[in-house]
């Protein structure tokens, strides 16, 4: 029989609400003249344990746009349902996808209304812009956003990154005389420096490896494919015939 | 229980946040989905502008979130570190930014735009939250707009900067960041304003926002006179942010410079902070801002040749 008198005086607890937790991984874009490169890693864990080897955090939105999210995977997963249907509505009104730039803003105003309980997930959308150029958006998780190149989010941000700097935008080089630095890759340059990257960043970070998806979006009339024949295991995966044409091209990464 | 006592208190910050909704909500627009709603707007109707944590104090849940200077090791990082300046002289107004983001201390970009183009005729400067500043001035855009579609002129930068002000006084306490001046010519000639989220706002000639602040008015308030030219200008402008980038670790990368004149405003350009320092903005070796460069083998620590040889 327990004696009450005896049981210690209940001490107050503290409860705080936090539905966040960290699930790892890390995404990547690149934007080509009239491509775009846009890919993740399948890894998801929750602190040292690895919850699967399979969970991809790149989906196609539409023939021209791609959205890779990154950090709190019921949350990411949660937006691209929410993004998909918006899209949706607006094919349903316009009877046609909606353009890469307003999709970008679309994101935006999603996740600001979401600014006092924010979304916690680094989204990085990937596409063709309707001038034919490849686009690469990336956003904070209450929505600011900008145009740019290429960007690395995710657990191994700061180590990718930097490497990108180096090999797209050429900071800390200087061309030999005579010479200067495209301002444009290859198709297959690109996927090379994804595949480096990621396989690096498997090295350094526990967080990253298992699976690598990449997904290409290429511009209609674009010739980026010719030159990476030696590139196996490219998929297509464009829905419609007037649209422009993605592809998703799967690694296996290290998984210890 | 304590959900109903909330639901009918006139002071939670959830109905706080019920009364700013209804303070800033337009006829026609409700805050956040004023995006397309792909041609089901009435599908926007009726559901919340913004979402909050269901808990008693939805700041304090944001804070503890969010808040990378109570705690670093916090989960949502939002962007930080600025420094920005205006002042307006005879010839406009001079806008000048840099361009550095940073998260904790990682960089998170380099490149970001902190000017927003509001409209052709007002410029917003960003400081503070990203996001915040980009939302809001995005959606001040949108109503100067309709200012203009209803009033057929164009909005004074007095009453463009009070909207935003009494926009974002409206969710005082709720953890929004930013500080921000509006910038323009108007009939009253140029002008500019200061607002932040806390709702102060600032007519005057010279501001600076941002953890660099302090350095580019040091460099301001040195090199400010009315009377300077066009050229003068610009080159105070630049050479405030350079400073403030060289000195303020959360600054630096690039800078980008702004002229408003009568007709608008003007891009001048994106200048490399490094290559200020070494090369100038005309881009000649040697004469860069940095003192070590300008003082290149005519210090004791670097003496010229003569007086090595002499020694």
């Amino acid at each position: 029989m327990l004696d009450m008198h005896s049981v210690p005086q209940q001490q107050p607890q503290g409860r705080q609400f936090n539905p966040y937790t960290e699930n790892g991984g890390t995404i990547l874009a690149i934007a080509g003249a009239d491509f775009s490169v846009i890919a993740g890693d399948t890894r998801q864990s929750e602190g040292y344990s690895i919850q699967t080897r399979y969970a991809p955090k790149v989906f196609r939105l539409t023939d021209k746009a791609v959205l890779a999210v990154n950090g709190f995977a019921a949350d990411g997963n949660m937006f691209v349902k929410k993004v998909r249907q918006r899209l949706e509505w607006y094919r349903h009104a316009h009877a046609k996808d909606m353009p890469i730039r307003a999709i970008a803003r679309l994101i935006q105003t999603m996740l600001y209304a979401r600014r006092f309980f924010p979304y916690y997930v680094y989204n990085i959308l990937g596409g063709i812009e309707e001038d034919g150029t490849g686009a690469v958006y990336s956003f904070d998780p209450v929505g600011s956003y900008e145009r740019e190149t290429c960007r690395a989010a995710g657990a191994a941000q700061s180590l990718v990154q930097p490497f990108l700097d180096n090999q797209i935008y050429f900071k800390n080089q200087t061309p030999a005389a005579g010479t200067s630095f495209p301002s444009h890759l290859p198709l297959s340059t690109v996927l090379s420096l994804v595949i480096d990257s990621f396989t690096s960043a498997t090295e350094r970070h526990i967080e990253v490896g298992d699976g690598l998806e990449m997904y290409v979006v290429l511009a209609r009339e674009s010739t980026a494919l010719q030159g990476v024949e030696g590139i196996g295991g490219v998929q297509e995966i464009t829905m419609t015939e007037e649209g422009h044409r993605v592809f998703v091209i799967r690694r296996e990464l290290k998984k210890d | 229980m304590n959900s109903l006592a909330e639901k009918y208190s006139t002071t939670s910050p959830l109905s706080k946040l019920r009364k700013a909704q209804q303070l800033a909500e337009d006829e026609e627009l409700s805050d956040a989905m004023w995006g397309s709603s792909a041609g089901f707007g009435s599908l926007a109707k009726g559901i919340p502008s913004f979402t909050v944590a269901p808990v008693p104090d939805p700041a304090a849940f944001l804070r503890l979130h969010t808040d990378d200077h109570a705690d670093p090791n916090c989960r949502i990082k939002i962007q930080h570190g600025t420094t920005t300046l205006a002042f307006r002289y005879k010839g406009g107004v001079i806008v000048a930014v840099d361009s550095r983001a940073t998260a904790g201390s990682y960089v998170a970009s380099g490149t970001v735009k902190k000017v927003i183009e509001i409209n052709p005729y007002l410029l917003g400067t960003m400081a503070g939250g990203a996001a915040d500043c980009q939302y809001w001035e995005t959606y001040l855009g949108m109503h100067c707009r309709l200012h203009e579609l209803r009033n057929r002129e164009r909005i004074s930068v007095s009453a463009a900067s009070k909207y935003l002000s009494n926009l974002v006084y409206s969710y005082k306490g709720m953890g929004l960041s930013m500080g921000t001046m509006i910038c323009g010519w108007d009939k009253t000639g140029p002008c500019i304003f200061y607002v932040d989220s806390d709702g102060t706002r600032l007519k005057g000639d010279l501001f600076s926002v941002g953890s660099g602040s302090t350095f580019a008015y040091g460099v301001l308030d040195q090199g400010y006179h009315w009377d300077l030219t066009d050229e003068e200008a610009q080159e105070l402008g630049r050479r405030s942010i350079y400073a403030a980038g060289h000195r303020d670790a959360f600054s630096g990368n690039t800078c980008n410079l702004y002229h408003v004149k009568q007709d608008g405003w003007h891009f001048i350009g994106n200048y490399d902070l490094s290559k200020l320092h070494y090369e100038g903005p005309n881009n000649v070796a040697g004469q860069g801002y940095g003192y070590d460069v300008r003082t290149e083998g005519r210090t004791s620590a670097n003496p010229p040749p003569a007086a090595t040889a002499t020694a």
